[in-house]
């Protein structure tokens, strides 16, 4: 590809990439603006995909034979290849492939807090939390005993740091913040936030979900202890998820799952276990998954982490000041800048988020609308549910256009 | 493939818009309340009873969500008077369906149904055949 040199992206041309959006519904265009809960998958993911089920498909780490070892190296490799994509210098020795971030959350809360976490232990959580750490630190916290408590957020939708270094104290053994909301559209700072976890000596766990996928993200600079994020948001396969972990972490923990391929040595008695990250993936891991994760990577990078975030940017930026100058609509999270990412999470005033998703979806316009699995954040809010439009690297402002547009008709409708 | 259009005819619109039998009644002979937690939908129903115990008098209801919950709670509770407990309990999906006089997707079924499991649950905790405080969509 070629764009690289150029300014902005090349939207039309990556649009091939992805012939699902030459979908139409009922003669009209799709429009697909539901990216935060799964963006589509890029042609050359599917590609590798289709390649590894044609060519090479065999259960790695276990045989002798050729196709296996085709795809252990293909798997392995692909575990080195997304550690440097997110600037882990540890390679496979700092990256786990799991189902998704909620099992990447899931694997840090049971194998390090149900060992670590005690009666006097605090979890620093966000008011912006999604469900997959939220729900699971809730649980983990109430079986070992440990307190879950939440930094603020303030009225713009920005993070309260004054509260998050009055929550973080020497009681805190673990913050979990989410890098970019899926709700708000915030971009944390969550730097600042692992420095003060670490000040106080607690390790930091960064939900990078809605993050990793559109925007230059370094785990090393962040210094995060834990990040985690999925495939199926970042152009990627469903059914893969991954999770960095600092080597003398992982080194140390001990594994939550247990089984086939993650042993050294299984007597009657007792078991020992294997290297990072294998001692983490027990059973058959999503091989073909990691194989198209690996090219989604590589097609991320080709076209550049800082000219997708500043696309996507551009776009949230039209979409809010367009929302924004309706008057009856009412959009959450901060205003368009560095700190904002590309969704916007709004309420039309006459018209129920559901109703307004039904109605967009006869103009085949995908938005999500419901509590975005940030129940509390909504309580927050004030309101039950919201709508989100949620853009990616192949959408256009023409597109911003259709879903004012049907907004639009749905205020009529109901009018 | 039926895309949701139809979901919205005039008649939906028009029960939400203005809403019938809305409130409360002054001496109901029992009285429910139901959430579907997804949407956020909320449903009280007030059901007066005739002497038989047995004949629906008149049903009022109060309620906050979309126009789908909203709306099917209106045409309800219009559609209860003067039917029997029992006719009520031997409503289903379907009849609700039928009442709204749409095609319901099935991603919004539940805001559909809601107002008749509350009125359903209510009728059965009146005659002491069920105990629950409140109805609601996720069991
Ligand atoms: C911020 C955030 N965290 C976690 C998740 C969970 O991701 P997954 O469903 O892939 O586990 C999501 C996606 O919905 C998200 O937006």
């Amino acid at each position: 590809m070629s764009q690289q040199n150029l300014e902005s992206l090349d939207v039309e041309r990556l649009r091939e990439d992805f012939p699902i959006l030459e979908r139409e519904l009922d003669g009209k265009p799709l429009v697909y603006l539901d990216n935060a809960a799964t963006t589509q998958t890029a042609d050359p993911v599917v590609d590798a995909m289709s390649d590894y089920y044609r060519r090479y498909n065999a259960n790695v780490h276990r045989g002798i034979h050729h196709l296996s070892q085709e795809a252990s190296i293909a798997y392995e490799e692909a575990h080195d290849r997304v550690a440097e994509f997110v600037g882990a210098s540890g390679g496979r020795e700092e990256m786990i492939f799991t189902k998704n971030t909620t099992e990447s959350e899931n694997l840090v809360a049971y194998a390090w807090g149900m060992r670590e976490l005690g009666p006097g232990d605090e979890v620093v959580l966000t008011e912006m939390e999604h469900h997959a750490s939220l729900v699971t630190w809730q649980q983990i916290a109430e079986r070992t005993g440990a307190d879950c408590t939440y930094i603020q957020i303030d009225e713009t939708g920005r993070l309260d740091m004054d509260h998050a270094r009055e929550c973080i104290t020497d009681d805190t053994a673990m913050v979990s913040a989410v890098h970019v909301s899926n709700t708000l559209g915030t971009v944390n700072p969550v730097s600042e936030l692992v420095d003060i976890a670490h000040d106080h000596d607690a390790l930091a766990f960064i939900d990078g979900a809605q993050a990793v996928p559109n925007r230059p993200v370094d785990v090393e600079a962040i210094d995060a202890d834990f990040y985690a994020f999925s495939g199926h948001k970042m152009a990627g396969p469903t059914g893969i998820g991954c999770l960095y972990g600092k080597a003398h972490l992982l080194e140390e923990m001990e594994p939550y799952l247990y089984g086939g391929g993650m042993i050294r040595k299984v007597t009657f008695e007792e078991s020992t276990w294997g290297d990072v990250p294998w001692k983490f993936e027990p059973g058959t891991p999503p091989i073909a998954e990691a194989v198209g994760l690996h090219a989604a990577v590589d097609y991320l990078e080709e076209i550049g982490m800082d000219r997708i975030r500043d696309h996507e940017e551009e776009l949230a930026e039209y979409a809010y000041e367009r929302l924004a100058a309706e008057g009856d609509i009412e959009i959450y999270g901060p205003e368009p800048g560095p700190d904002r990412s590309g969704l916007v999470g709004f309420n039309l005033e006459s018209v129920h988020a559901h109703d307004l998703a039904s109605i967009m979806n006869d103009h085949a316009v995908a938005i999500r609308a419901g509590d975005h699995c940030t129940q509390p954040l909504h309580d927050r809010l004030g309101v039950a549910a919201s709508a989100r439009a949620s853009f990616y690297l192949y959408n256009t402002r023409e597109e911003v256009d259709a879903l004012v547009d049907a907004i639009d008709s749905a205020r009529q409708l109901f009018a | 493939m039926g895309m949701g259009s139809d979901m919205y005819r005039q008649q939906i619109l028009d029960h939400y818009k203005n809403p019938r039998n809305y409130g409360e009644l002054e001496d109901p002979t029992f009285t429910h309340v139901g959430e579907n937690p997804m949407c956020g939908d909320e449903i009280r129903m007030d059901v007066r009873l005739e002497d038989d115990e047995e004949t629906i008098e008149y049903v009022a209801f109060k309620g906050d969500g979309c126009a789908i919950s909203q709306a099917s709670a209106s045409m309800l509770s219009s559609k209860l008077q003067g039917k029997t407990l029992e006719e009520l309990l031997e409503m289903d999906r379907d009849d609700v369906v039928d009442m709204l006089g749409v095609d319901i997707s099935p991603m919004r079924i539940k805001c559909a149904v809601l107002a008749e499991k509350v009125a359903q649950d209510g009728a059965e905790i009146y005659r002491g055949e069920l105990d629950k405080e409140k109805t609601t969509t996720e069991e």
